[in-house]
């Protein structure tokens, strides 16, 4: 299997003043693996991403990505295969519309009007908002806006998808529907995502979670494994999820056992059978 | 806020003038506000009068819209003509109140000029109310392609252009939201002497600033994210295509051209 992404000992800061943000850090993500990389504000997701897709440049330390090294002479051609999805849905839509929006990745790399036309149409099924080719941006709520920047970024086929807290600013209504969309991504994709979140209810969708603490990982694990240490995720200033945190009160002061601790009401109902039945 | 805006904005529609390719009616235009100022007798300006008429009924749109459409140009309009009546002094007097005299000359020269002045308004204003923002935007980039040569970023123009124009909501639903956030800390814009109300916009502009910049830093990044860099090697979904329509409607306009040239004297 091959390495999608890989840091090797980097050293990253915003500037010479500034603390590293990044010391010596390693990271390898698999290719087709989905990843959650989780952390407080501050931890270094963002320039992580950043820097995976050459929109920041490391002081020391390389960048691989499918094996290659990341240098100012390929960074252009490498991040072809690297979409990104950012957090603010109003500051990363640059089309008038939102056929426009979906072309603008496509114009850049120089595709042919005629496939330019294909792809929206695909890309924008694949989001469920095929029918919003002629809308304008004031005209869509956050979900849709984030919808249409996944299938902007879908349409130039890449291998690999940096989602920045891309339902962070949602509504619950509008983070369902990005996750439902980056779920079915998945299912009929081969792609290698990584999912960065402050939401500890995204990481169901992932194979691996990454917990990042002040520029370095913390943990490097799954997510059955991961509340397994809830102190310490506390303790650098996660909050867990309202069932977790449930889930951790009646293995307290009742005498529960859970396995794996459930992430949503269904895994809970389901956890809450199983400990039970094992009395 | 929202009827300010009204100011020639585009309103959809399916009539001759919408159908027209962006750059057939800005070439007409174009033309037409410097020939406007080629009319030098009654039956020259009759005649681009005539025509500026019959475009607006083209359009189907309704003449008292296109009308109030152009309301802060009316006192433009009206205090040119004022302007032009007292101070030319020539030809016999016609009136003499308190001091001023009105002359032929001035009634005369204060019509022309007013005239030509509603002309080009009028004109302006039917190519902003039928054609999108974007497609004006795609029309000025194509027309001014040939300046790439001489190093002109007309690419990048008509890229700041879209930009903008995908953003005035974006900023004007944000200014709205600050207004109303200080508004309930009480400041208040719309009592006080004027040094008072300019005080109190700077509340405003501030935040508006600030969030602007940062939407542009963000913007810029995300733009590089999905690939841009400049216009070299790049392709276009937006396609203009002349259409028959619009060589008749240009061959019509070289007519109305040359009548109008044989009518000055
Ligand atoms: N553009 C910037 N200039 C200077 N410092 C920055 C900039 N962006 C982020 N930082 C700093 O770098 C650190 C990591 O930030 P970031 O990667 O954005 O964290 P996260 O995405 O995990 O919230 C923070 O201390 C932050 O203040
Ligand atoms: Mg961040």
């Amino acid at each position: 299997m091959m390495t999608a992404i890989e840091f090797r000992d980097v050293y990253f800061r915003y500037n010479e003043d500034a603390p590293w943000v990044l010391k010596k850090f390693n990271l390898k993500i698999e290719e087709n693996e989905t990843v959650a990389i989780i952390g407080h504000n501050g931890s270094g997701k963002s320039t992580i991403a950043k820097l995976a897709n050459g929109l920041l440049v490391p002081q020391a330390g390389d960048i691989l990505i499918n094996g290659r090294k990341l240098t100012a002479s390929n960074v252009w051609e490498i991040r072809q295969n690297i979409g990104m999805v950012f957090q603010n849905p109003e500051n990363q839509f640059v089309g008038t519309t939102v056929r426009d929006d979906v072309a603008f990745g496509l114009e850049n790399r120089g595709i042919p009007r005629k496939e330019m036309i294909k792809r929206i149409h695909t890309s924008l099924t694949q989001v469920g908002m095929e029918n919003y080719q002629d809308h304008e941006p004031h005209n869509l709520s956050g979900g849709q806006k984030q919808r249409v920047a996944i299938a902007s970024v879908m349409a130039t086929y890449p291998e690999i998808l940096l989602l920045d807290e891309a339902t962070s600013m949602l509504d619950p209504r509008g983070r369902k529907e990005i996750l439902s969309t980056i779920h079915d991504l998945k299912e009929e994709l081969e792609i290698t995502m990584v999912m960065i979140t402050h939401d500890l209810h995204e990481i169901i969708l992932t194979d691996r979670v990454i917990v990042m603490n002040q520029g370095q990982i913390y943990k490097d694990t799954t997510v059955d494994h991961l509340f397994n240490d809830y102190q310490g995720l506390q303790s650098i200033g996660l909050s867990l999820p309202l069932t977790v945190e449930l889930a951790i009160e009646l293995e307290r002061q009742y005498d529960y056992q859970f396995t794996t601790y459930p992430l949503d009401n269904e895994e809970f109902l389901k956890a809450l059978w199983t400990s039970n039945l094992k009395e | 806020m929202k009827s300010f805006m009204i100011i020639g904005q585009y309103v959809p529609g399916n009539s001759l003038i919408h159908r027209l390719d962006p750059r057939t009616k800005l070439i007409v235009i174009f033309t037409f506000v410097i020939i406007v100022f080629f009319a030098n007798n009654s039956w020259s300006y009759g005649w681009l009068t005539l025509f500026a008429l019959i475009l607006v009924l083209l359009t189907r749109l309704r003449i008292g819209y296109i009308l109030k459409g152009i309301t802060p140009v009316w006192f433009l309009i009206f205090f040119t003509f004022i302007l032009h009546l007292i101070i030319t002094k020539e030809g016999s007097v016609l009136i003499e109140i308190v001091g001023f005299t009105i002359h032929e000359g001035g009634v005369l020269q204060g019509l022309t000029i007013s005239l030509r002045f509603f002309l080009l308004v009028l004109v302006t204003s039917l190519l902003t109310l039928t054609t999108s923002p974007m497609e004006i935007t795609d029309a000025i980039e194509e027309l001014l392609g040939p300046l790439k040569k001489i190093k002109v970023p007309v690419h990048e123009l008509a890229l700041m252009m879209s930009i903008s124009l995908r953003f005035i909501p974006t900023l004007l639903d944000e200014t709205e939201k600050i207004s109303k956030a200080q508004a309930s800390r009480g400041v208040d814009l719309r009592t006080g002497s004027i040094k008072d109300r300019i005080y109190a916009i700077v509340p405003l502009l501030v935040p508006l600033f600030i969030s602007a910049f940062k939407r542009a830093e963000e913007l810029a990044m995300a733009m590089e994210a999905r690939g841009y860099r400049g216009s070299e090697g790049r392709t276009k979904l937006r396609q203009l295509q002349f259409k028959s329509l619009d060589f008749i409607a240009m061959i019509i306009y070289v007519l109305i051209i040359i009548i109008f040239f044989s009518l000055r004297n």
